[in-house]
């Protein structure tokens, strides 16, 4: 079964189309992540997977309808939104009651050894404790929450830079204890790139680009090109051209390293350069050199 | 089987406890209330047995209003603070989550949005009546064991008060008096003021009397008639005068009320009410589903 299996899933609000055809399947097992612009439709396709959204299309999530079956489906998936949702008047203690009181697959042992680790106050309101520190009460409640899928949008925003390496170390380190899908959406690529199994672009409500890392690792290449081998170096066809270090620094779709390596420095693209090369030349900011 | 170890998952009882972790007044208030009416007696119990004197000497009738009033006056004053706690609740429950974006934690857990309607429901339709009547109930032991201790002490029988106030029944006649009228009449209200909660994004104070507000205004100007008027009126006060007989006085007095539960259930409007309510709280289950964060 798939974990996430949707099929032109679409969504407007008024005259706003959010989602415009969405398709994807995502297995079991791996980190997945939706990576997009703001205003791109990351937080609707999830809201829309998460039970929270109508839409039109098919959405199956952990073989269910969200729409309909949200209370079921949230046995099987927990979430994180974008910002900081929990409830201010509510003690620290009373988060891990409540929880356990709801959710059968909460293991409150687990959340007070994650809790263990930090300096949260059992008897602490959430409201008394930092931004950063309610970020790690609510990854300590949804790591002790034995589900199948983590849904995860920008969870880090707004942290500083030691509580976001905090966040994704505890992350990986559950990922790795308990194999469970991550799916994971951002715009700040460069802190999750590294732990990443498939990467998806999304832009103006479609996914433009979907690739497990090992293929983006095998078929895509940049290139610091030699000035003299610049004429070359364009006529492979690179998908991107842009300035760095001096030099053009080109982009390549399946050509072999062989062949680019008598061109300059071959190198795997960053996620953030590919998606520069993906999504910016879209949005039509790329120099003309891509087109 | 690890999630046979676990106990099984209650949500609509933790998110009844939920409420009143959040919402402390629906206790404070009534306690407060209960603890000012008792510093207020005390003050009194030093005219007492002066009062218990000249009290002697009146007709019966008399005797027992002048005896039976502050614990009445006690009662009401507990009702009043719970219907005012239930308002503010109702109209706060679902736009207050909403407002602070809490409603993306609580719509992550495994919690229907029925059983968020109904735990919120039980706070005006249960909770709140039975608290009033369990504080009421302790309040009126505290100032009958004190009454008594001062009558005793200026060397007086403390039977009267017990005999005049008759405990129980007054006990008896308040749980009564707020299931009939506070639960069931006035539930279409309390559904309503849950449903303005879940539909207005903000203002909801206002978005509870406008409707009504324009009901009536149209009906007036259209057809210079007042039907709607009289029906909210009926709303109002009507629950008091179907659920008991009373000759003037205190209602929540045992000596002159008389409970008419038969005429209580057969009256329409009470039906009528509890069909509008259930259709305000089956309204507040969908919106709850469809309504994001404001």
């Amino acid at each position: 079964m798939a974990c996430i299996e949707a099929h032109d899933l679409r969504k407007t609000f008024g005259t706003t189309v959010a989602l415009d055809g969405v398709d994807l399947r995502v297995e079991e097992g791996g980190i997945v992540g939706l990576i997009g612009p703001n205003g791109a439709g990351k937080t609707t396709a999830l809201n829309a997977m998460l039970g929270l959204i109508p839409y039109q299309g098919e959405l199956k999530v952990q073989g269910r309808d969200p729409w309909h079956e949200r209370a079921r489906l949230m046995r099987d998936v927990c979430f994180i939104a974008d910002v900081a949702v929990l409830p201010r008047w509510m003690r620290v203690g009373q988060a891990l009651d409540y929880v356990a009181g709801v959710h059968p697959r909460f293991d409150r042992a687990r959340a007070e050894a994650l809790l263990a680790n930090t300096t949260i106050k059992r008897s602490s309101k959430v409201r008394e404790i930092s931004k950063g520190m309610v970020t790690q009460l609510h990854l300590a409640l949804v790591m002790a929450i034995d589900a199948p899928l983590l849904v995860l949008d920008e969870p880090t925003i707004g942290l500083d830079l030691l509580y976001r390496k905090h966040f994704y170390d505890t992350l990986l380190s559950d990922y790795f204890d308990r194999k469970r899908t991550i799916f994971l959406a951002t715009h700040q690529v460069g802190e999750v790139e590294h732990m990443l199994t498939r990467v998806l672009f999304m832009d103006r409500g479609r996914i433009v680009f979907d690739r497990g890392m090992e293929e983006v690792e095998s078929s895509y290449a940049e290139v610091a090109v030699h000035p003299e081998r610049l004429t070359a170096a364009r006529a492979l066809g690179p998908m991107h051209e842009r300035e760095g270090f001096g030099r053009r620094i080109l982009l390549f779709h399946g050509v072999t390293r062989l062949q680019l390596e008598s061109l300059g420095e071959v190198r795997t693209p960053s996620i953030t350069d590919l998606f520069i090369a993906v999504v910016g030349g879209r949005a039509g900011a790329a120099p003309p050199a891509t087109t | 089987m690890p999630l046979a170890t676990r106990s099984a998952p209650r949500p609509l009882y933790w998110s009844v406890r939920r409420e009143l972790w959040e919402n402390r007044s629906i206790y404070l208030a009534p306690l407060a209330v209960a603890a000012l009416a008792l510093i207020g007696f005390v003050i009194r119990l030093a005219w007492l047995p002066g009062r218990m004197r000249v009290a002697a000497a009146l007709p019966p009738m008399q005797q027992h209003h002048a005896l039976a009033e502050p614990y009445s006056f006690v009662a009401t004053l507990l009702m009043a603070t719970t219907s005012v706690v239930a308002v503010v609740y109702c109209l706060d429950a679902f736009q207050g989550e909403r407002r602070d974006r809490s409603v993306l934690f609580w719509k992550s857990l495994p919690v229907s949005d029925t059983t968020t309607v109904l735990a919120k429901a039980s706070v005006p339709f249960v909770i709140l009546p039975l608290l009033c009547v369990a504080v009421a109930w302790a309040t009126h032991l505290i100032m009958l064991v004190l009454s008594s201790i001062a009558l005793l002490a200026s060397g007086m029988s403390a039977a009267l008060p017990w005999t005049e106030m008759s405990f129980v029944r007054m006990s008896g006649l308040l749980l009564y008096h707020m299931i009939a009228v506070h639960a069931l009449w006035y539930a279409p209200i309390y559904g309503w003021l849950l449903l303005v909660s879940a539909a207005a994004r903000r203002a909801a104070f206002l978005w509870a009397l406008v409707p009504p507000l324009a009901i009536w205004l149209v009906e007036r100007i259209a057809f210079n008639t007042s039907y709607f008027a009289a029906m909210l009126q009926s709303l109002l006060v009507g629950g008091a005068e179907a659920h008991v007989m009373n000759s003037p006085g205190n209602v929540l007095d045992p000596m002159t009320t008389h409970v008419t539960p038969g005429a209580f259930v057969s009256s329409p409007g009470l039906w009528i009410g509890l069909a509008l309510a259930a259709a305000f709280l089956a309204m507040a289950v969908r919106l709850r589903r469809q309504q994001g964060p404001v």
